[in-house]
């Protein structure tokens, strides 16, 4: 899970364009959208996309997805349980 | 006409004029998002969001930023501020990078990041949400720079003081050609410049005459 | 200063190809929204309001026109054509200008190889090259594009030229179409209903994307007009949320200031009251939420208000027009056509909403409309 932690936080850095954080700083338990990183509801939008898009895994409704992305380490466990073998 | 043209800026070709004067050139032939973090970094902007926008509102912000709107702008009113814009290409740049994310079927995931900046109005939304700018506003679409197109328009703004000072100009960007003219107008209560706003003095200004 | 006076006016939607056949079909309750199976446009099928090619190409083929014309430029050279022929005026005239509204012009070439058409054509000054070609116009069509308000601001933007005597007669046509690029764009925001919109109703889920034309011809020379009734521009403006890119302000500021100065404006023209209001009513949440707070701010929670836009969905640029034109056809007849899709009240204000149609005599109307960008726009006309 610790690989799969490291890599969403890379891909969120790169994809979200946060140019002032390295992703080592970013605090696996801190909210990721309003507070914490402060992405907004487009970046939740995109996020859904590029979790699909590299894991497989279809947000579906808007109140699921805000549990689900609520921070790095929720979105790994949804990840880990929910993501296809072959990706 | 009672309006004049508090300051101007414009950009091309890895150049920064302000005032008719160069105020800022790289060397060398440095692609856009280089030159763009360079400038982003010489202004001080300390504006996280700058590195979400597309390439055109990155143009049309920071050609905006070296107006020194907060210096310049004496009235307070930020209702009554316009924003008049225009290019040739409107979004076509992003438009591409959109299409990039749809057109194959096999690897289809449009990207709502890309998406929400496929209008050309968005730079104005850009400039309006960084000075909290909240007037009249509007973009035009013409082959070249063509101030007849809105001259008039802004003038009835100012005569009917639905704004007291104006953002105008144009942002054209498309892939690695890229150039801006961005001018701020003010009620002449509010500034003393040499510079009247109509269509001819624009076109000198644009021209670098 | 002239008065901008409306000289005639089209709609080409899937409810008809002209102003009369769709405002009779509004009063039918009859809607283009249909549900669209198209995997070239969209995997999935989904609710939207499309014109059928069969009939463009049919009343286009009518014209014999020289020359190759893109999907969107056949319908604006239609409903321009069926304007000017009600009126006494040249469209390409050294004294009439062409205003042209659209957020995506002919985008559906972006994907598409076709000998027949250049790829410049993608360029919204390319077309308006192609309307000025057809119509043989002296001067250079103007093009606007504003997101959802194009509509609303073209007409602003023409009724201050002609007050101010720059052009006597000005033709402003809005038109989008439906393609894969915007209908993908839409779906990826999840704006789009998985039923027909449904405008402020407490089940909205969402809009529905539609294609259309509409073309309001404005002239200082009320005379011009083989019709008759006077009606005239009697105040317009554009604010802007400054808040975020993509979501309408939660608090309607920017709507209720742009409704503020319109109604400011409408007392230089003696026009003293609101009849009407013909809502941007898009069926999102924040929409319609946001649009009935600025509403309410203005005062006018007690005017009769709807939304057109379960007839024809969301026609983008063209929406600004097709909708005036149809408020004009209220001024013209007194009656107002009904919120189709509204069921049961959604939004916190109690603004008036319009449920089924009804007969009203109605003296003035402001339209409004807000769009991506932040921007929102009003504009009132008023019957002398």
């Amino acid at each position: 899970m610790g690989n799969l932690i490291e890599n969403l936080k890379k891909e969120i850095v790169r994809n979200f364009k946060l140019e002032n954080i390295r992703w080592e700083e970013i605090d696996t338990d801190a909210p990721l959208f309003v507070e914490g990183l402060g992405l907004d509801s487009i970046d939740a939008l995109e996020l859904m996309v590029i979790l699909e898009k590299n894991y497989g895994v279809k947000i579906t409704s808007s109140e699921e997805g805000k549990k689900i992305m609520y921070s790095i380490k929720t979105i790994a466990e949804y990840l880990h349980e929910n993501k296809k073998d072959d990706l | 006409m009672n309006v004049n043209i508090t300051s101007y800026c414009s950009i091309k070709k890895n150049q920064v004029y302000l005032n008719g004067k160069i105020h800022l050139a790289i060397a060398g032939e440095v692609p856009f998002k280089q030159f763009t973090n360079q400038l982003y970094k010489t202004l001080n902007m300390d504006y996280p969001k700058f590195f979400k926008l597309d390439n055109l509102c990155k143009l049309a912000l920071l050609t905006t930023e070296f107006l020194g709107i907060n210096e310049n702008i004496t009235n307070p009113e930020r209702t009554k501020i316009g924003v008049i814009v225009s290019n040739s290409v409107s979004s076509l740049d992003t438009d591409y990078n959109f299409n990039e994310s749809i057109k194959e079927r096999k690897n289809y995931f449009p990207s709502p990041a890309i998406f929400v900046y496929s209008l050309p109005n968005i730079l104005i939304g850009e400039i309006c949400i960084r000075h909290k700018i909240t007037g009249e506003n509007a973009f035009f679409i013409s082959k070249e720079f063509n101030p007849k197109i809105f001259c008039n328009y802004v003038n009835t703004l100012f005569l009917s003081q639905r704004v007291h000072g104006c953002i105008i100009g144009w942002v054209d960007l498309y892939k690695d050609n890229y150039e801006s003219f961005i001018i701020l107008a003010q009620h002449k209560k509010y500034s003393n410049e040499k510079n009247i706003f109509e269509e001819n003095t624009l076109l000198k200004l644009y021209k670098g005459e | 200063m002239h008065n901008a006076y409306v000289i005639a006016d089209n709609i080409i939607s899937p409810l008809g190809f002209s102003t009369t056949d769709n405002y009779n079909n509004l009063l039918k309750s009859l809607s283009g929204i249909k549900l669209v199976d198209d995997q070239k446009i969209y995997p999935a099928p989904f609710y939207s309001s499309i014109i059928c090619s069969d009939e463009i190409e049919f009343h286009f083929d009518r014209l014999n026109a020289p020359g190759i014309y893109t999907r969107l430029e056949k319908l604006i050279i239609l409903s321009i054509k069926d304007a000017v022929q009600k009126t006494k005026i040249d469209a390409g005239n050294e004294e009439t200008l062409i205003v042209i509204s659209t957020t995506k012009g002919n985008i559906d070439l972006i994907n598409t190889i076709d000998d027949n058409i250049e790829k410049k054509r993608l360029f919204l000054w390319s077309l308006a090259e192609q309307i000025k070609y057809y119509f043989n116009s002296v001067n250079i069509p103007v093009v606007i594009s504003n997101a959802c308000i194009s509509g609303v601001l073209a007409l602003i933007y023409a009724s201050r030229l002609i007050e101010n005597s720059v052009y006597k007669n000005v033709i402003v046509t809005g038109a989008d179409i439906i393609s894969e690029f915007v209908v993908s764009g839409f779906h990826s925001f999840h704006s789009i209903s998985e039923a027909p919109c449904k405008p402020f109703d407490i089940n909205r889920t969402g809009l529905s994307l539609g294609e259309g034309c509409g073309t309001i011809i404005l002239s200082g020379d009320r005379n011009l007009s083989n019709e008759a009734g006077m009606i005239s521009f009697c105040g317009g403006a554009v604010s802007n949320d400054a808040n975020h890119i993509s979501g309408p302000s939660r608090t309607g500021d920017g709507l209720f200031y742009a409704i503020k100065n319109t109604m400011e404006e409408m007392r230089n023209y003696q026009v003293n009251s609101i009849d009407y209001i013909s809502a941007h009513g898009t069926a999102t949440l924040y929409n319609d939420e946001s649009e009935a707070l600025a509403i309410s701010s203005a005062g006018l929670e007690n005017i009769p208000v709807n939304s057109l836009k379960g007839y024809w969905g969301h026609t983008l640029g063209a929406a600004g027009i097709i909708e005036s034109v149809a408020a004009i056809q209220c001024l013209r007849n007194n009656i107002l056509p009904g919120t189709l899709g509204f069921e049961k009240h959604g939004v916190s204000k109690s603004i008036n909403i319009i449920k089924q149609s009804v007969k009203k005599e109605i003296n003035s109307f402001i339209k409004t409309a807000s769009g991506f960008g932040g921007c929102n726009a009003a504009i009132a006309f008023v019957k002398q």
